[in-house]
């Protein structure tokens, strides 16, 4: 089935200079491993292929049931040489939610997620 | 020694709430009260103050915040961190002196934190080999020294540390980092030594929490926004601490907001880069070792905290000229907004190039359809597209060239007449040239940077 993250986390986003970050917590902690598995630093790089001229990085948090994506090049130059509404990156956040992933049915089951429709 | 220490924050930044400094020492027990004024470009814009008025160059707000907790301050003994010095804390200590009138005067002792400016020492440092190099680019400093506006050492919690032990009532710094403005007093009380990386390091995490006021109590949180009570008289948060290095994130009862673990998740991981290494002066903070914990109404406990020993750097923030840029907009309505916004925007693209202006960049952007998302949002229009009520162009450049930047705003009014149909909002007339001043970060060692504390 298909999910979009926005029905299996929640995030908030800042800036580092010219870097986006944002924070993407599992809405229950029984779906970190899903986000493990499924939100890769190549799917989110794909995600926001166009959108940002720099590379992902991914690190893991499961002490929090979160993942952090470092986003480089995300702000036009950042801080206040960018000239975005959003220059300091604060709705990376929600951009990342609309990501979909896919999930094996049997997995979904598992984890009480199958029957939640593609939002 | 005290077994909890209340530290309260009253601002996240320079320009939050003027009423949450007296809330918070209003509302119940705190013994500290913190309040966070600086980001990166706040040290760039109080030393052009300082430029035209000598006595000028600090948080002015941090003056009225003062004011506004006095009686708390004096009566019931909560004492005061703020880095609301910028780049003259002693200008901004005589400010707050001048509040304190008869007994008060002989009894408020203010701890004045200095060191932390280096614009004066830029040549000889640099001449002594730190070139101050950008992190992010790796650029040496000469390629922009001629227009540096500030630079500023971030300071850690030791300076702070020894003005409470002075017996302040308040301590105000300059480029102090923010953690450190909760984690010093922590370290006061408890008696922490410089070199409890654990408990530090948890200092650290509870200042990190609660920098940004209400953001880790409701404020900006996404996660079951609509049922967050009360934004309208949202309570800031108090880190409640143990002198094991435990803590409790909380506010005053009968305040609005919510304080949750995921509250204060997404407060965490704000502004995060590699989560085993948050680097300060005084601690590396290791973010995967953090445990929370449900404690009741409005209340986390934060446990497990792990810290490894600081690095033999400082971060240093100099703000430099690095030229123009003007932004306009316009509103096109139904039907078919989206359309005739683009058309404007490829139009005046266009006019630039034929006027020969040289830009470094050129920016477009379509509010209400795509500004904040991009392609994401609008590959998910759909029928929406044609149907969208209103789109806004909100198009920008910058360069070097002030008088190009001033040309394209004689750009933007004449699309009104001359460009795609149903067009508005434009009675704000032409877009302003701003001057931008940029943010360069770089390390120094921390030998060659001394700070001092005065009382006076």
């Amino acid at each position: 089935m298909k999910i979009r993250l926005l029905q299996l986390a929640h995030a908030r986003s800042g800036d580092k200079g010219d870097t986006a970050n944002v924070g993407l917590i599992a809405l229950n902690p029984a779906w970190y491993e899903l986000l493990e598995r499924h939100v890769t630093r190549d799917a989110v790089a794909r995600h926001f292929d166009g959108i940002i001229d720099g590379p992902v990085v991914r690190f893991e948090l499961p002490n929090l049931g979160a993942l952090n994506f470092l986003l480089h090049g995300a702000l036009d130059g950042g801080g206040t040489l960018s000239l975005k509404t959003d220059a300091q990156g604060k709705v990376f956040s929600t951009a990342l939610l609309r990501m979909s992933i896919d999930i094996p049915d049997d997995e979904a089951r598992r984890l009480g997620i199958a029957g939640m429709e593609k939002l | 020694m005290k077994t909890v220490v209340r530290v309260a924050s009253g601002q996240g930044f320079w320009g939050d709430s003027l009423e949450a400094p007296r809330q918070q020492v209003e509302g119940g027990d705190v013994d500290y009260l913190m309040l966070d004024y600086l980001a990166e470009v706040t040290m760039s814009i109080l030393q052009k103050q300082k430029e035209r008025d000598p006595s000028m160059g600090y948080a002015r707000d941090f003056v009225g915040a003062v004011e506004s907790v006095l009686p708390a301050v004096m009566e019931r003994g909560v004492r005061v961190i703020a880095n609301a010095g910028g780049v003259n804390p002693p200008a901004c200590a005589s400010a707050v002196r001048a509040l304190a009138s008869g007994s008060n005067a002989s009894k408020l002792r203010i701890a004045v934190v200095t060191g932390d400016d280096l614009l004066g020492r830029l040549d000889e440092l640099i001449d002594s080999g730190h070139p101050l190099a950008n992190m992010d680019t790796g650029d040496g400093l000469e390629s922009v020294r001629d227009r540096v506006l500030s630079a500023n050492a971030y300071i850690g919690s030791t300076p702070i540390v020894e003005g409470l032990a002075q017996g302040a009532n308040i301590v105000i710094t300059g480029r102090s980092t923010d953690t450190a403005l909760t984690m010093a007093p922590l370290r006061h009380e408890f008696g922490w030594s410089a070199t409890d990386w654990d408990k530090l390091a948890a200092g650290i995490i509870a200042g990190h929490i609660i920098e940004c006021g209400a953001q880790c109590s409701g404020g900006n949180c996404l996660y079951d926004w609509r049922s967050i009570p009360d934004l309208a008289n949202v309570g800031y948060p108090i880190a409640e601490a143990n002198p094991d290095g435990t803590f409790y994130i909380t506010k005053h009862p009968g305040t609005g907001g919510r304080i949750s673990v995921p509250s204060v998740k997404e407060q965490l991981v704000y502004e995060m880069g590699d989560p085993h290494e948050y680097i300060t002066p005084d601690v590396i903070a290791d973010f995967t070792t953090i445990q929370l914990e449900d404690a009741g109404p409005d209340r986390v406990r934060v446990f497990g905290i792990k810290g490894r020993p600081a690095t033999d750097k400082l971060k240093v923030s100099i703000a430099y000229r690095a030229g123009f840029k003007a932004v306009g907009t316009l509103a096109y309505s139904w039907p078919e907004a989206l359309d005739k916004a683009q058309a404007a925007d490829r139009i005046l693209r266009e006019r630039l190039d034929r006027l020969g202006l040289r830009f470094d960049q050129v920016m477009s952007e379509f509010v209400g359809a795509s500004a904040t998302h991009g392609r994401l949002a609008e590959e998910e229009l759909g029928d929406l597209r044609q149907a969208l009520p209103e789109v806004q162009l909100r198009f920008g450049v910058r360069g070097s060239s002030r008088s190009d930047v001033e040309r394209f705003t004689r750009e933007i009014a004449p699309l009104v007449l001359n460009g795609p149909p149903s067009v508005t909002g434009f009675a704000g007339g032409r877009p302003k040239v701003e001057e931008i001043v940029a943010y360069w970060p770089a390390l120094i060692d921390k030998r060659v940077v001394t700070t001092k504390v005065e009382i006076v």
